[in-house]
């Protein structure tokens, strides 16, 4: 099959605002949709689901939140751990004082608390910009997770200073939460709301809204001058994103792990969602899930394939690797090519497009 | 074409300004008003406080003194979104797109004061806001067509020569619809051809859509030609404001574009 736009005339504007103007684009999604909540479900172990699929699925998450803030809206945050320790513990604290709520509300109240802390957060970003926006988000991040820590009100005063997620169930008998929950019914869920917020934040992002944030980006004074007020859209990218982190933290606490504690979102976590973004592509929710699929892949990728040429690397050296591998894959992408991993995507794409003929 | 044109009421008056950054005073007693419908130029030597006088305009630069009267209101200071919502629109003399996107989303950006849906809608993308952002994308069509930019739609601005880009920021400003375009050096950097199409822009938007617009520009041969009015200045200082014959006999011009000094 050709990767080809010939023939696929827009006879509309509508037509042409679809987020897959060329057919062969769509089909590929829908089919990978079909292998994400059909294939996967039947083909895939246990561990598989639990270890690889939902913390992709969570990262995935916390990257969007975090690339509408920084990629689209250009607002640079260290602050995504501690955005995503207020959405865990604000799930927590909302599904034990209320059991009867329903779990979909809770994470969708988490989200929003986030976004309110996120809201809060984000004013200083009126007045400061690049370098210092970055180290005032980074001061938000060591609150935020001090404060999870000093205070047993979040933890329900226990004693270890952990959380863990009460079982719960959605439509009926599936349990969602707690140790009964199947990996599968968890990946599902996990799935659909993963897949559905993207196609929201796809939404925004060529959007009104989207150009807003863009317009701020590349030139924030030219977009005052067109009319943009700096404040309010500012704060809606710092609110939307951190709806977008909050449900990942509370996804992480409830769904892939179980139990947390504070020191699984520090600062360590806000560099790791960081880093998926610049190799998955800044400004790209696609991109989002490509760093995810990478931050995750590549440790299994350098414990493994050492083994298979018959190599063995101690786990220690391992470490170093990975550490190193990333600091080498950052540095090329900010310098080489900003946008990425998707942006490498779009690249192949074109020249498919064109090929076999070179122009 | 000065003199078979009339025009309406005063649109913008300037009275008395004064603006300076520590020592250097770039506008000193600055007075002139801007009627509607008219091509207004603004010219002068470089440095001699142009591109300050639009800053002022449009609320990007604060006078120490001076007030200014726009549709009626009088004041001495707006914020530039403030002066973006009373319909006043500009380019830049260093063009001011935004880099990483594309022609139509450049032009895009100067409907948004235009475009009313709420968050909510826009995540959605569907109904009202798909009908919304498609009515929007045929102004901004028209637009296209008009300026000719059809084939660098969907161009990243960064990538687009410096003629094309002055003409995809021209576009931004009109697809806001303003009542007053400013235009610092539209035409800095064009060659002939460019020119002339940048020309039979400016007169077109003037002519058909009736903008008042406020030009600088150095070429004086396209200056007198577009313009109805000129204010020149030179140091900060109003050396004169007429129409374009009695501003090229003026003697005081004459003198300040030869570099006589007094
Ligand atoms: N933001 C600023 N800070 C300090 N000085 C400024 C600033 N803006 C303008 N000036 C000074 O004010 C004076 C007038 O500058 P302005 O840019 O208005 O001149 P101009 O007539 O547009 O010149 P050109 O033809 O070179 O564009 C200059 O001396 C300039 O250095
Ligand atoms: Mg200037």
């Amino acid at each position: 099959m050709f990767y080809r736009e010939a023939g696929q005339f827009k006879t509309s504007y509508q037509a042409d605002q679809a987020i897959f103007p060329i057919r062969q684009d769509l089909y590929a999604y829908i089919a990978f949709l079909a292998v994400a909540f059909i294939g996967v479900p039947l083909l895939a172990s246990d561990y598989f689901l639990s270890t690889l699929m939902l913390p992709f699925l969570v990262l995935a998450l916390a990257a969007i939140g975090l690339n509408i803030l920084t990629g689209y809206a250009g607002q640079l945050s260290l602050g995504t751990g501690g955005f995503m320790a207020t959405g865990a513990f604000a799930a927590y604290k909302l599904s034990t004082a209320f059991p009867d709520m329903h779990l979909i509300i809770v994470f969708l109240l988490s989200g929003l608390i986030t976004a309110g802390v996120g809201i809060f957060f984000g004013i200083p970003s009126l007045r400061i910009k690049g370098f210092y926006l970055a180290v005032a988000t980074l001061a938000s991040q060591f609150f935020l997770i001090w404060m999870f820590n000093k205070f047993g009100w979040f933890t329900n005063y226990s004693a270890s200073g952990v959380i863990s997620a009460p079982p719960r169930t959605v439509f009926g008998d599936f349990y969602i939460t707690g140790p009964q929950a199947a990996p599968v019914t968890k990946y599902l869920f996990c799935l659909s709301f993963v897949v559905l917020l993207a196609l929201l934040a796809k939404n925004l992002t060529r959007s009104n809204i989207g150009r807003k944030w863009m317009a701020i980006r590349d030139m924030d004074i030219a977009a005052e001058i067109i009319g943009i007020p700096m404040l309010k859209t500012k704060l809606i990218a710092f609110a939307v994103s951190s709806f977008y982190c909050g449900i990942a933290g509370a996804f992480w606490a409830f769904l892939y792990t179980g139990s947390v504690e504070p020191l699984a979102f520090d600062v360590n976590r806000s560099f790791q969602v960081l880093f998926m973004i610049i190799i998955g592509g800044l400004g790209s929710i696609m991109g989002s899930f490509l760093g995810a699929a990478f931050m995750v892949l590549l440790p299994i990728f350098l414990t493994n394939a050492p083994h298979m040429v018959g190599v063995e690397i101690s786990v220690s050296t391992l470490s170093h690797l990975e550490a190193m591998v990333f600091g080498v894959l950052i540095i090329f992408f900010l310098i080489v090519e900003p946008h990425g991993l998707a942006r490498l995507w779009q690249i192949f794409k074109e020249k498919m497009r064109l090929w076999p003929f070179p122009h | 074409m000065s003199t078979q044109r009339t025009f309406g009421e005063i649109l913008l008056k300037v009275e008395d300004v004064h603006l300076s950054f520590g020592g250097v005073k770039a506008l000193t007693n600055v007075n002139f008003d801007i009627r509607k419908g008219e091509i207004r130029a603004i010219i002068g030597p470089n440095g001699a406080g142009k591109s300050s006088m639009l800053n002022v305009i449009n609320g990007f630069y604060h006078p120490q003194q001076g007030a200014i009267t726009y549709k009626g209101v009088t004041r001495s200071q707006m914020k530039p979104h403030e002066a973006a919502r009373q319909g006043i629109a500009r380019t830049f003399q260093n063009i001011a797109l935004f880099k990483g996107m594309s022609t139509l989303d450049n032009i895009m950006t100067g409907r948004l004061l235009h475009m009313k849906s709420g968050l909510l809608s826009q995540a959605l993308y569907w109904g009202k806001y798909l009908r919304e952002e498609v009515a929007h994308r045929e102004k901004v069509e028209e637009i296209i067509d008009f300026l000719e930019i059809q084939a660098i739609r969907k161009t990243p601005v960064g990538r687009l020569p410096y003629g094309l880009q002055k003409r995809v920021e021209l576009g931004r400003a009109l697809a806001a619809e303003p009542e007053l375009l400013l235009l610092d050096e539209p035409m800095a950097g064009m060659n002939v051809e460019e020119k002339e199409d940048m020309s039979r822009f400016i007169i077109e938007t003037n002519d058909q859509l009736g903008t008042t617009i406020a030009l600088i520009e150095h070429d004086m041969g396209v200056v007198m030609d577009l313009s109805d009015r000129l204010v020149v200045l030179d140091y900060g200082r109003q050396l004169a404001d007429g129409e374009p014959d009695e501003v090229r006999n003026n003697q005081a011009v004459i003198d300040a574009y030869l570099g006589v000094t007094e």
